[in-house]
C-alpha cells in the first residue's frame, strides 16, 4: 500500500509524518489497583483532570468563537466536583487513578446516553475529556510531573477517521501540513475549514487510518493523491510543482479575468464580519456570499436592528468599489431558531420548511433583516445585493423581490439551489435582478444525495455532467435576460472547474478566500474560448471523472497553477 | 445556619437546562460558598455545582425544577439561579 486515493478538497502539497488523532485512550484494566498510596494516587488523578481542563480552556481561548464555547463546557466537565468526589472514593477503595477516572465518567456517560438526542451527543464530549485524562495519567507515571501533549513538535499530517470542526479549529497555524480524513465529503465542515485555514486536505480516503503513526505521507490536496513513504525525489518533485504553482499565483493580481480579458468577478464567501480581512488579503473584489446565520443561531431573542446593522456595515465599508451579496437568513429544522416556536420534527429537514419557506410563516424576521440591510448600506458606495435561499418557483422569488423593494433595496436576487429553479430559470430571470448558483445544495437536490454523507460524495461530485447542464441552463437564461449569474458553492474554488464555469457563462465566482489566488491564476492562464471549449468537452462526457479529464486536457496551463 | 430557601422554576427555554443555560447556571452556583441542590419536581436533588449531574437530570422545556440552598446569601443566590433557569 504505497498509494491511497481520496477526494482533494483543499489545494496544495503537504509532506510530513502521520499523526493519527487519538479518539480513544486504552481502557484501563477492570479493577486495576494502585500501589497502596491512595493519597499520592488521588493527587495524580486531580492533577491530570486539572491539566486537561486548563488545556481545553487554553485551546478554546486560542480558537475563539464557537469552538471556545464547546471547549469551555468540556473544561467544566473535567473540573466537575461530583466527578472528583467519585474518583476520590474509588481510589480510596484501591482502584488505580486511570480506572477510577474511567469508572466515574461511565456513570455520567450512561445517564447522558440514556437521555438521547442532544445529551447523547454530549457523551462524545465526555469521552474526549476522559480519554485525555487517561492518556495523561498513563504518561504521568507515579508522580505528577511535566508531560508534553501528544500533539506538540514537528509539523505533521493529521490523519483521522473523522475530524470535528472543533478539533480542527484549535490547531495552531503551521502545526499541521495536511489533513487526510478517512470519511467526510467535499462539502463537509472539515473540508470548508481546511480551505479557510489554507491547509491541503484530502477526504474520503479509505484505509488511511491504518497507516502507522510516524510514516511519512505526501499529500496532494488538489488531486486527492496520497503517497505513503515516497522516495525523496518524488517529494522534491511535488514540492517543486507546489513552488511553481505558488510563483504563478503571485504573478496573477487584480480583478478576475481570462487571458483575453473577459471579466469574471472573484468574490469571497464569508460567515462573519471577521472574515473580511482574509477576503481583502486574498484580493477578493467583493463578497459573493455573506451567510447571516451567525446573527440568529443560538440566540434567545431576534437580533436587534442596531446589532444587525453593525454586522453588515463593516463588510460594505471594506469594499467601497465592489459588491456585497448578502444571503438572508437560511434557517430550518436542522438549524432551529431558539426565539421561534419549535418547528417540530421534520423527517427531512433539507426538504422542509427552511430558507424562503420559513419567511412565509415569520415575515417579520425578513422585514427586519431587510430594513437593517438598507440602513447599513445607506450612504456607502458599495453595491449591496440581497438574495433569498431555497427559491423553488417564480412566485416565491417575486414575493421576496417585492419585500426587498419595500425596504428600499435596489438589487434582489435568487439563490439557485433547487432543481426546479434551475430548470425554469428562464421564468425566474425576468422576476429577479440576479442569480447565484449554490452548487453544494444544487448537487444535493439534483442527485438526491445528502451532502453530509461521505459515502455519497462520488455521486454529488460537482463535475457531474448533470450538474454542469443545470449551470449552463441557468447561465444562458441569465444572459438572455441581461442578468448576472454567479456561482457561490465550493465548486468555484476548484481552479479547473472555475474555468469550466466561466466557459458556461457564469459571470462571478465566490469561494473561500484562500482559494482565490489559484482560481485567479487559472483564469488568467486561459482564454475565454478555451474555457468554453473545456466546458463543452466536460458536458459531452458521461461521468464526472471523464468530464474532469476532458476539461483538464483542454486547460493545459493548469499543471502550473 | 440560615433557613432553608427554595425556588420552583418552570423551564421556558427551548433547549431546556442544557448547553449555555446549564453552564451559566452551574458556574453561578459554583461561585457560592454554600451548598445548592437542584431537582426535577418529585425527583432526587443533585449538586447544582456539578455540570455532569445537572446535565444528567435531563431538564427539558416545560419541566419544573426545585432549587434549594441553605446558609448566608441563600435567598440572593436562589434569585439569581431562578432567573437563569427561567430565561426563555
Amino acid at each position: 500500500m504505497d498509494r491511497l486515493a481520496g477526494a482533494g478538497v483543499s489545494p496544495g502539497v503537504g509532506y510530513g509524518p502521520v499523526r493519527r488523532l487519538v479518539k480513544r485512550a486504552p481502557v484501563p484494566a477492570r479493577g486495576a489497583r494502585h500501589g497502596g498510596d491512595a493519597e499520592a494516587e488521588r493527587a495524580r488523578a486531580e492533577a491530570a483532570l486539572e491539566r486537561v481542563a486548563a488545556d481545553l480552556e487554553e485551546r478554546g481561548a486560542r480558537a475563539g468563537g464557537v469552538a471556545h464555547e464547546i471547549l469551555s463546557a468540556q473544561a467544566m466537565m473535567a473540573r466537575d466536583p461530583d466527578l472528583a468526589a467519585s474518583v476520590r472514593e474509588l481510589i480510596d477503595g484501591g482502584l488505580s487513578a486511570a480506572r477510577a477516572v474511567y469508572d466515574s465518567f461511565a456513570v455520567f456517560r450512561e445517564a447522558l446516553a440514556r437521555a438521547g438526542g442532544y445529551l447523547a451527543e454530549r457523551a462524545a464530549d465526555l469521552d474526549d475529556v476522559r480519554d485525555r485524562a487517561i492518556l495523561l495519567l498513563d504518561a504521568l507515571g507515579p508522580e505528577p510531573g511535566p508531560v508534553a501533549w501528544p500533539d506538540g513538535g514537528v509539523p505533521y499530517v493529521l490523519v483521522a477517521r473523522d475530524l470535528a470542526p472543533a478539533d480542527a479549529a484549535v490547531l495552531p497555524p503551521g502545526e499541521v501540513v495536511a489533513f487526510v480524513i478517512e470519511e467526510g465529503g467535499p462539502t463537509s465542515h472539515t473540508a470548508i475549514l481546511a480551505r479557510a485555514m489554507g491547509v491541503p486536505a484530502v477526504v474520503a480516503c479509505r484505509g488511511v487510518t491504518r497507516v502507522p503513526d510516524g510514516t511519512h505521507l505526501l499529500v496532494d490536496g488538489a488531486t486527492g493523491e496520497v503517497r505513503v513513504a515516497p522516495p525523496a525525489r518524488e517529494v522534491a518533485t511535488a514540492r517543486k510543482r507546489a513552488a511553481r504553482r505558488a510563483a504563478r499565483r503571485s504573478l496573477a493580481q487584480g480583478p478576475g479575468r481570462t487571458a483575453d480579458g473577459r471579466a469574471v468577478a472573484l468574490l469571497a464567501n464569508i460567515g462573519t464580519p471577521r472574515d473580511v480581512e482574509a477576503a481583502v488579503g486574498c484580493g477578493a473584489e467583493g463578497v459573493g456570499l455573506y451567510r447571516t446565520e451567525f446573527l440568529f443561531l443560538d440566540r434567545r431573542a431576534e437580533p436587534g436592528a442596531a446589532e444587525q446593522r453593525d454586522a453588515y456595515r463593516p463588510v460594505l465599508e471594506a469594499f467601497p468599489e465592489g459588491r456585497v451579496v448578502v444571503r438572508t437568513l437560511d434557517a430550518g429544522a436542522d438549524k432551529p431558531l431558539a426565539f421561534l416556536p419549535s418547528p417540530g420534527e421534520e423527517p427531512n429537514p433539507a426538504l422542509g420548511r427552511r430558507g424562503l419557506r420559513l419567511y412565509e410563516s415569520y415575515p417579520g424576521i425578513l422585514e427586519h433583516q431587510l430594513a437593517a440591510l438598507a440602513e447599513a448600506a445607506a450612504g456607502l458606495p458599495a453595491r449591496l445585493q440581497v438574495m433569498a435561499p431555497m427559491v423553488a418557483t417564480p412566485d416565491g422569488a417575486a414575493w421576496f423581490v417585492q419585500a426587498c423593494r419595500k425596504a428600499g433595496l435596489a438589487e434582489a436576487g435568487a439563490m439557485i439551489e433547487v432543481p426546479s429553479a434551475a430548470l425554469r430559470a428562464r421564468d425566474l430571470a425576468p422576476v429577479v435582478d440576479f442569480f447565484s448558483i449554490g452548487t453544494n445544495d444544487l448537487a444535493q437536490y439534483t442527485f438526491a444525495a445528502d451532502r453530509q454523507l461521505g459515502a455519497l460524495h462520488a455521486i454529488q461530485n460537482p463535475w457531474q455532467p448533470a450538474l454542469l447542464d443545470l449551470v449552463a441552463l441557468v447561465a444562458e437564461a441569465a444572459a438572455r435576460a441581461g442578468r448576472e449569474c454567479g456561482v457561490c458553492g465550493e465548486a468555484a474554488a476548484d481552479p479547473a472547474l472555475a474555468c469550466v464555469l466561466a466557459g458556461l457563462g457564469v459571470t462571478s465566482l465566490s469561494m473561500t478566500p484562500a482559494a482565490l489566488p489559484d482560481v485567479r491564476a487559472a483564469l488568467a492562464a486561459h482564454t475565454f474560448e478555451r474555457c468554453r471549449a473545456a466546458a463543452e468537452a466536460a458536458r459531452a462526457a458521461v461521468t464526472a471523472a471523464d468530464a474532469r479529464a476532458a476539461a483538464r486536457a483542454l486547460l493545459p496551463a493548469l499543471g502550473d497553477v | 445556619m440560615g433557613t432553608l430557601a427554595e425556588r420552583k422554576v418552570t423551564i421556558e427555554s427551548e433547549i431546556g437546562l442544557h448547553a449555555r443555560p446549564a453552564a451559566t447556571f452551574v458556574q453561578t452556583a459554583a461561585k457560592a460558598p454554600i451548598e445548592v441542590t437542584v431537582a426535577k419536581r418529585g425527583g432526587e436533588p443533585v449538586n447544582a455545582k456539578s455540570i455532569l449531574s445537572v446535565l444528567a437530570l435531563d431538564v427539558r422545556q416545560g419541566d419544573t425544577i426545585v432549587i434549594r440552598a441553605e446558609g448566608e446569601g441563600a435567598e440572593e443566590l436562589l434569585d439569581r439561579l431562578a432567573a437563569i433557569a427561567a430565561a426563555p
